[in-house]
């Protein structure tokens, strides 16, 4: 029973070996896997991964409308405060206040883009963006106002 | 046809002629030498670049392609800058050993070059007792990894050298076994009768299983010996920092990263004499035809494409296996590979008695 054992752990170490052989030995003959992006020389056609995660957006449609409601549960979320929502309260046209974000502030430089922001929005008002050419001049730069200019709230999301 | 027998003949004739035998004899040590230091440089830097290569491949990555085209440059620049960066002493290091141990480890590898037929007759000493000279000396340079690793004085590096000493004498011994069934079987301890016998067929061919189980318990073993990944306990980066060579830097670092590298060719260099004859082209039986188009492919063609077939092997490896723990490196050598071997032996033995390879 021990040789037995003994050569069936034999037999299924160089199989195993060998499995993770085939694959390596497959990358190395087959250059079409190469993943290498060769930045900046291909900077026009350079391809990112899709979970790649440069900088926290906030999508706007054509008609300049959101989906941000101002619930400030990604404030709550962000563990070294980079977003910062100021609120105000629209008039709807029956009269009654509405609660709607005035600014929604990014602090890019103090962002670790650790998505708990995109995790915690419950409308799925801001997203990650494979943005990564951020280096500016001026500091204050990466402060950054997400919600457009005039932009309002979709209807129907409360 | 020009081969590079004809070329040492010239030259010897040549030097003959000129000069009394023993300073002939002066001159062609002295041009030994450099061929030997030129070829070590050349080794080191196309077999970094060869290893950065393979590695970026099996990664699925481009590797260096900076400098140069292809980044063939790149390790002429690497040796470059090392060559320019300050070779630093520890303070409290003992120096004379620490400055010792690079040119130990070098010399051992040179001294390993001396047996090795590269052609059809071109090789520097073929010394009666080749292979166990080879395997005696190549046992050496565990003196200088554990000098370097003492003289350091420092943690990293004595721990990197104790494991390297623990693992090269353990392998040592099932390398000697694989080799020892080569001996058995050609009955010579010369490299050039070993590759003579193999005139008729690789013995990888002829000797069929056992010495297949024994090229591969020599390629493990080898890896091994010259501490590379899968068993690159010695310099494991992540847990010592970089091994018996932590302290070191400069010229004095290269020296050592080149000896690993030349250490790997001569290995590999070896086995191919042993297993895939050497020099000797691909002859089939009694094929005549066949075995005459395989004799104008130059033989230092054949012993450097076996060569840098068995180091793209290793390298394979590297870039494949996870690093082992010590106790499990210990475990696969005295409980797998040493019965294995001697198992391997005695059958070979009894094959040979029998006359049962072809
Ligand atoms: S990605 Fe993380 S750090 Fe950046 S804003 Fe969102 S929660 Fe804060
Ligand atoms: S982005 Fe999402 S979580 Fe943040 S305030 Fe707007 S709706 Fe709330």
């Amino acid at each position: 029973m021990f040789l037995k054992d003994y050569i069936s752990d034999v037999v299924n170490g160089v199989s195993s070996l060998l499995k993770g052989m085939r694959k390596t030995g497959y990358y190395f003959t087959h250059s079409k896997e190469i993943i290498t992006e060769q930045y900046p020389d291909n900077r026009a056609t350079l391809k990112l991964a899709d979970r790649f995660k440069g900088e926290v957006v906030m999508p706007h449609d054509e008609n300049n409308e959101h989906t941000c409601t101002g619930c400030t549960a990604c404030e709550l979320a962000c563990p070294n405060g980079t977003i910062k929502i100021i609120t105000k309260f629209d008039i709807t046209p029956e009269g009654k206040k509405k609660k709607a974000i005035d600014a929604f502030i990014y602090r890019l430089e103090m962002c670790t883009l650790c998505n708990l922001c995109v995790a915690a929005c419950p409308s799925d008002a801001i997203k990650m963006a494979p943005n990564f050419e951020h280096s500016v001049f001026d500091r204050s730069k990466l402060t950054k106002i997400l919600n457009k200019p005039g932009s309002k709230i979709k209807e129907g999301i409360e | 046809m020009l081969s590079l027998e004809s070329i040492t003949k010239t030259i010897q004739d040549w030097l003959l002629t000129k000069f009394s035998p023993q300073i002939a004899l002066t001159l062609e040590c002295v041009i030994v030498i450099l061929l030997a230091i030129t070829l070590f440089a050349m080794l080191g830097l196309v077999l970094v670049l060869l290893e950065r290569k393979v590695a970026a491949r099996i990664q699925i990555r481009l590797g260096p392609n900076r400098v140069g085209p292809g980044g063939i440059f790149q390790t002429a620049a690497d040796t470059l800058k090392l060559i320019m960066k300050e070779g630093l002493t520890p303070d409290s290091a003992d120096k004379f050993l620490f400055n010792l141990a690079p040119f130990v480890v070098m010399m051992v590898a040179m001294l390993l070059l001396a047996p090795i037929a590269f052609a059809k007759n071109f090789q520097i000493w073929d010394i009666n007792i080749g292979v166990l000279y080879i395997s005696s000396v190549s046992s050496l340079s565990v003196i200088g990894i554990l000098m370097a690793g003492w003289a350091s004085n420092n943690k990293y590096s004595l721990l990197g050298a104790m494991r390297s000493g623990a693992q090269i004498v353990s392998y040592e011994l099932s390398a000697g076994f694989a080799v020892l069934t080569i001996v058995v079987l050609t009955g010579s301890l010369q490299i050039s009768e070993i590759v003579a016998a193999q005139e008729n067929g690789w013995w990888l061919f002829k000797g069929h299983i056992p010495v297949i189980i024994a090229f591969v318990l020599y390629i493990i073993a080898v890896t091994a010996e010259t501490n590379r990944a899968p068993f690159d306990l010695a310099e494991a980066e992540s847990e010592l920092t970089a091994g018996f060579h932590t302290e070191y830097s400069g010229m004095k670092f290269a020296l050592f990263f080149l000896a690993e590298y030349i250490n790997i060719f001569i290995v590999c260099a070896i086995g191919a004499t042993l297993f895939l004859g050497g020099w000797m082209p691909l002859h089939i039986g009694h094929w005549e035809s066949f075995n005459h188009i395989m004799d104008y492919i130059p033989s230092s063609i054949w012993f450097m494409g076996k060569t840098f077939f068995l180091i793209f092997v290793i390298m394979w490896f590297r870039w494949t296996f996870p690093r082992l723990r010590v106790d499990q490196l210990l475990n696969l050598e005295w409980k797998y590979l040493l019965p294995i071997s001697l198992f391997n032996l005695l059958l070979v033995t009894v094959i040979a008695i029998m006359g049962w390879y072809f």
